[in-house]
């Protein structure tokens, strides 16, 4: 039910009077329900059993607003679990601001926030607060979406680049470059059809079991009992790094992780999935698949010991099917480098990527 | 993939035996960037004896392109009755008076796909002249031409081209006429020869005596067409071979051949680095000389000068590596290109600054 007779936002939506009254109430408040934001309160008000906490921010630009695979809506949930998950935390709340441009259809909204409630409830987390301000038409491009989240560090998690030694080993949950190929195919302009769908998704859940997985919450099936001793053993302290690589693909947070270690990298091209359609369409466009964004993965430095462990952890989880070990960290022998060896014995280096990507992918 | 890789090792062996009988350096020049970019992203360099060169040929259509076209395409943009239509590439390389995207900010640039859009842009702004920027190989000449027919046809007259052009086997002449050369054989471009059909290589092999074989884009096509050229060279013998057969015949693709002779005629042009080159640019015939944008603006294009510094000169010519050039990774970087080999992202020096870093202890 709405009283106005405007089948879209006015600027005066975010006027904080009666036409922002009615947003909350008919627009965001049904599709969130909690008792902390039912209380609209001018902050939420968290009970978290947990002296350890991470907390972060992400603000959302994406065009187009909605893509094969997610929309703005999911990428603002997931983008932000994503990051408190890989750095060892379980989501617990969510804050969700709004900038939107006078003139968004309320059905364009409403699609959006429903996603957003969907995303939330997939990746178990509460809105808890949040804010909607209005600018006039051409001040934004549609809507603009920041989350900021709060999550409780896991206790057995100790993630940190001083953790990682030469020989871990490195995991990715599944297939590179889907998500920015599923933007840039669908960007005006440069429209073709494929199969090409995001892999936008919430990978806390993953990260949690991977994490959790030594204090015997084990959801790994067909568990063996040397299996189970292993794993009590070794993999407490097996999983020492995590970090999603979005925006620069793997190539860029492979960097990070080099840089920040002082160690060196190399991953061989044959083991990193990469879907057919995916590879076609960056050959097609020439791009470097390791450069291109993901929004449903992470890499993981594990220990040796306990790599078989964490993969068999990952390929049992719905967003880990298609997980692979797809290198090692190495000693390094001069500078820190990330070195590709490709599927035909050929070594290059991986570079961090050069600036002038393609704008507004997250 | 043991298959592929016992054909790889195959064509090492090749590779290795021609560098030990000849007992000195041997020079491949690839002349198609996308050539160039496989070899580097593939690591091909790495698997290749030390004494087995591999030249940049000036095989990247933006890269060749004169500074005097530029300018000529600079000079059109600056009217206000002008809309450039270009492919991405053109947009950032350098001329005299700045780039296409320094005059984008009047909205009178525009980036087109192909040359159908082009044609479009005519159609859905009649009170412009569109100026498509026509660059490009034997490749992209006929989809030009089918447009310029199109619009003769459709009358489209606030259409016109300005031809960029360039035909690759005269500038192959050109560089072995070159006193200066140092190319032991070709590694003859793909696309251009399903075009043209490698037929057309015939006039290098029996006028200069150098082995000429056209390869596609895979790194095991590029490895066997190395290793083919390296067999003639151990045998003294300069011979025509594809080991592209599946896609590319001896007489190319006689329709695509038909459209070009029909709408243009090959006239002596400028080559950055190579200056001037008999026969070797295509020029509206003069049916369709309305559809000339030199024409119709009364222009006579003057060939330009290089940017003092720019070494892109002697890189297409495979006289030097991208290091050695003073501004390589100093002033010119992909984010500030000075000249066109680093713009283009087939051109030898973005590719070289992309893929090519060693590792400082190699």
């Amino acid at each position: 039910m709405r009283t106005t007779k405007n089948d879209r936002i006015l600027l005066a939506h975010g006027g904080g009077g009666q036409l922002t009254d009615e947003l909350i109430r008919h627009h965001i408040l049904p599709k969130f329900k909690n008792d902390t934001l039912a209380e609209l309160g001018d902050s939420a008000k968290l009970n978290v059993d947990s002296k350890s906490l991470c907390f972060t921010t992400d603000s959302y630009v994406v065009k187009p607003l909605f893509f094969n695979g997610g929309d703005i809506g999911k990428l603002a949930v997931c983008g932000t679990v994503n990051d408190l998950a890989v750095a060892g935390s379980k989501p617990v709340a969510l804050a969700l601001s709004l900038i939107i441009e006078e003139g968004l259809e309320f059905e364009l909204l409403d699609k959006i926030l429903s996603s957003v409630s969907q995303a939330a409830k997939q990746n178990n987390v509460d809105i808890v607060t949040g804010d909607i301000k209005t600018v006039e038409a051409g001040a934004a491009d549609k809507i603009f979406i920041n989350t900021a989240g709060i999550g409780v560090k896991l206790a057995g998690a100790d993630l940190g680049f001083e953790k990682i030694a030469a020989g871990d080993k490195i995991i990715i949950n599944g297939t590179i470059g889907d998500h920015g190929l599923t933007i840039i195919s669908q960007r005006e302009g440069i429209k073709f059809q494929s199969q090409l769908q995001s892999d936008c998704a919430g990978v806390a859940g993953l990260t949690c079991e991977l994490l959790e997985n030594t204090s015997g919450a084990n959801p790994v099936r067909n568990k063996t009992p040397e299996a189970s001793a292993s794993r009590l053993t070794g993999i407490s302290n097996g999983v020492k790094f995590m970090r999603d690589p979005t925006r620069g693909g793997l190539a860029a947070t492979l960097n990070e992780i080099s840089k920040g270690s002082g160690l060196s990298i190399e991953i061989r091209e044959a083991d990193v999935p990469v879907s057919p359609v995916v590879q076609a369409a960056a050959d097609m466009l020439g791009f470097d698949v390791l450069t291109i964004a993901n929004e449903g993965k992470f890499i993981a430095i594990v220990s040796p010991e306990s790599a078989d462990d964490c993969l068999n952890i990952c390929k049992n989880h719905p967003l880990g099917k298609e997980a692979s070990i797809i290198g090692e960290v190495i000693e390094t022998r001069d500078t820190p480098t990330v070195e590709l060896i490709t599927k035909i014995g050929g070594k290059r280096i991986v570079q961090m990527p050069y600036g002038r990507e393609l704008p507004r992918i997250c | 993939m043991d298959f592929m890789l016992d054909r790889i090792h195959k064509a090492q062996t090749l590779c290795n035996a021609a560098c030990e009988k000849m007992g000195r350096q041997i020079n491949i020049m690839e002349v198609c960037g996308t050539h160039t970019v496989s070899i580097f992203r593939n690591g091909i360099r790495s698997t290749l004896p030390r004494k087995l060169k591999l030249l940049t040929g000036p095989g990247c259509p933006v890269c060749v392109t004169d500074q005097g076209y530029i300018d000529t395409v600079l000079q059109l943009a600056d009217r206000d009755d002008c809309l450039i239509a270009t492919y991405g590439d053109m947009v950032r390389v350098p001329g005299r008076g700045g780039s296409l995207e320094t005059k984008r900010t009047k909205a009178n640039v525009k980036v087109v796909l192909s040359s159908e859009d082009a044609l479009q842009l005519a159609k859905d702004n009649p009170n412009k002249i569109v100026v498509f920027v026509a660059v490009g190989f034997e490749t992209t000449a006929p989809a030009t031409a089918v447009v310029v027919k199109e619009a003769a046809a459709g009358s489209i007259n606030n259409f016109c081209i300005l031809s960029g052009h360039k035909l690759v086997v005269p500038a192959m002449r050109a560089l072995l006429s070159g006193k200066n050369h140092n190319i032991d054989a070709f590694l003859c471009p793909g696309h251009v020869s399903v075009i043209i059909g490698y037929g057309a290589f015939a006039e290098i092999v029996e006028d200069f005596g150098r082995p000429c074989v056209v390869a596609g884009f895979e790194p095991l096509q590029i490895i066997e067409g190395l290793g083919e050229i390296c067999q003639q060279l151990s045998a003294g013998k300069a011979e025509l071979k594809s080991v592209y057969p599946a896609v590319v015949t001896e007489q190319g693709n006689t329709s695509a051949q038909k459209i070009i002779a029909e709408c243009f005629e090959p006239v002596d042009g400028y080559w950055r680095g190579l200056g001037k080159i008999e026969k070797s640019t295509l020029k509206l015939k003069d049916k369709y000389s309305r559809f000339d944008g030199l024409k119709r603006f009364n222009i006579t294009e003057t060939p330009g000068e290089d940017t003092s510094g720019c070494r892109c000169g002697e890189v297409l010519c495979g006289l030097i590596e991208p290091p050695e050039c003073g501004l390589f990774g100093k002033s010119c970087t992909p984010q500030t290109p000075v000249g066109p080999c680093m713009v283009s992202s087939e051109g030898a020096c973005a590719a070289w600054f992309k893929y090519g870093q060693k590792r400082k202890d190699e």
